[in-house]
């Protein structure tokens, strides 16, 4: 095997791991605030895609410029669907948890068919597949200028959640909510003002993901479908609500997607059979994440 | 008076668990509430609160009305409730934990001070600051769980069993630390399985039977009295 064409691989595998990583670590914040899976989250990624679409075509607005506006709809629109649903079945089973999410994603996704048609969209001319001709080299590896931008962009989303969640006050007090209910009302903080701030910041990093993942990628109605299995899984694999642990589990399950086909030489049309496959390796192994906290 | 309870009754999920509690809690003094397991000490000081809702009776805190209220408008008031068993943020370290104490708008103001008013009256914890609050232990979590409830800053403090759970030659510390938090003007409430202890720390005591209060006086009276001599001290 050529050692270029290995370095190609795994290059290209880590830059669509962080885009996993942004989406799942949205994924990843909610559940760990309050144990409950957003399954619409896939269709999240999906609207902020087709904002970056519209801005450029009724606006005439880079996805790169929308980027702020797309950020803050999808904050709007996680704290609205908080405020309109979830905190309505926080006490209700699992079961109608469960739902309530899913059925959300599937009309939404109806939604998008209906107004939007299933036609594949793409943003025409972005100013990042443009720029230094879309490309650049780096010793032998080449690298995709957008793919490039979405992974910088995702390393510095994690770097501000970081610090936001572990320097600042409200950050502090989203763990406490997330540790212990009960115990962080009596100091004072409003346990429900936090669950809706954890939704719109989930939402919000998945706006980022869906945003940049629009300069190179397909949009369609169902397009988030892919992306929200390969989060669930990254989630599972890094432990549920731990944000190190998506970081690292994202930039796992794209270096198995991207470097098993070239190293193994079987056709890139089985990789989520081999990301599934060693997703169940290690949780059979690992049943609580690599870094889970349970 | 800073607290008044008025026919308090509660129930957790349909089930009762007060009946009828009243009790005063007057500024500057140490209160104390003992009766057996199940006699609803701990669910008096959660439906105070505000982790329950009473379903009937009345809470006035320097006059205003508490019932009804969310836990988190009630701390906003001044009121620290630090509950049995600590209930530490054991992800957070040390220093964390106190900030989050600190979290409500009445207490940013002072935070710098209460934080250093904390630290000067439990020395260990400036030597524990960036540790995990869950790797202490238990007399430290205390500490922690005390120093918390400073941090807001409030008018009464409501310890629930401080002494649970911790070695012996720490509890006098525990109870020497509360004795001064009252001298530097906190009103305490204060629940405690440590009935002759507290009862010689308590300005003023009720004792609660299935659910209700029934006899109070001075920490000396009833301390001297046959039902508590009988009931908690085996005399």
């Amino acid at each position: 095997m050529d050692g270029d064409v290995l370095l190609q691989a795994i290059a290209s595998g880590l830059l669509i791991g962080m885009v996993y990583a942004l989406i799942s670590v949205g994924l990843t914040l909610i559940f760990g605030l309050m144990e409950i899976v957003n399954f619409a989250h896939g269709e999240f990624l999906m609207l902020a895609m087709y904002a970056a679409f519209f801005g450029r075509s009724l606006v005439g607005l880079d996805p790169m410029l929308s980027l702020p506006a797309t950020v803050g709809l999808l904050f709007l629109l996680g704290v609205l669907t908080y405020r309109g649903i979830i905190s309505r079945i926080l006490h209700a089973p699992m079961l109608a948890q469960i739902f309530a999410t899913f059925g959300l994603g599937l009309f939404l996704r109806g939604l998008a068919q209906f107004f939007w048609s299933p036609d594949f969209r793409s943003v025409e001319a972005p100013f990042l597949a443009g720029l230094s001709g879309g490309g650049v080299e780096v010793g032998s590896v080449s690298l995709g200028v957008p793919q490039s931008a979405a992974a910088l962009l995702a390393g510095l989303a994690f770097l501000a959640l970081y610090l936001f969640i572990d320097r600042s006050r409200t950050g502090l007090a989203l763990q406490a909510v997330a540790e212990d209910r009960a115990t962080a009302t009596l100091m004072g903080i409003n346990s429900d003002r936090m669950f809706a701030l954890g939704w719109g910041l989930g939402a919000a990093c998945v706006g980022l993901a869906g945003a940049v993942l629009a300069t190179f990628y397909y949009i369609y109605p169902s397009v988030g479908v892919v992306f929200a299995l390969i989060a669930y899984i990254t989630v599972a694999l890094g432990g549920f609500g731990s944000v190190p642990g998506a970081l690292v589990a994202g930039l796992l399950v794209g270096l198995v997607e991207v470097v098993s086909p070239t190293l193994f030489g079987f056709s890139p049309a089985y990789k989520y059979a081999v990301v599934f496959g060693f997703y169940l390796a290690v949780v059979l192994v690992r049943p609580q994440g690599l870094f889970g906290r349970f | 008076m800073l607290l008044q309870v008025r026919h308090l009754s509660a129930a957790y999920a349909g089930v009762p668990a007060l009946h009828d509690v009243s009790l005063d809690v007057g500024e500057g003094q140490i209160v104390a509430l003992i009766g057996a397991n199940g006699a609803g000490k701990t669910t008096t000081l959660r439906t105070i609160s505000g982790l329950l809702r009473p379903e009937r009776g009345e809470i006035a805190f320097r006059g205003q009305r508490l019932a009804g209220q969310p836990a988190h408008r009630i701390a906003e008031l001044g009121i620290a409730h630090v509950p049995e068993g600590r209930r530490l943020f054991s992800r957070l370290t040390v220093r964390q934990n106190l900030l989050v104490g600190a979290h409500s708008p009445r207490a940013r103001a002072g935070e710098d001070a209460a934080m250093e008013r904390v630290l000067t009256m439990f020395p260990r914890l400036r030597e524990r600051a960036d540790q995990r609050a869950g790797t202490l232990s238990g007399g430290e979590q205390q500490m922690v769980a005390i120093a918390r409830g400073l941090m807001l800053g409030p008018a009464l403090l409501m310890l629930d069993e401080p002494s649970l759970g911790i070695a012996p030659k720490l509890v006098d510390e525990i109870f020497t630390t509360i004795r001064a938090i009252a001298r530097e003007g906190t009103t305490i409430l204060l629940v405690e399985q440590n009935v002759r202890e507290s009862l010689e720390l308590a300005d003023h005591a009720y004792v609660l039977q299935t659910g209700s209060t029934i006899a109070d006086g001075t920490g000396a009276e009833i301390l001297a009295s046959d039902l508590v001599r009988r009931a908690y001290l085996g005399i």
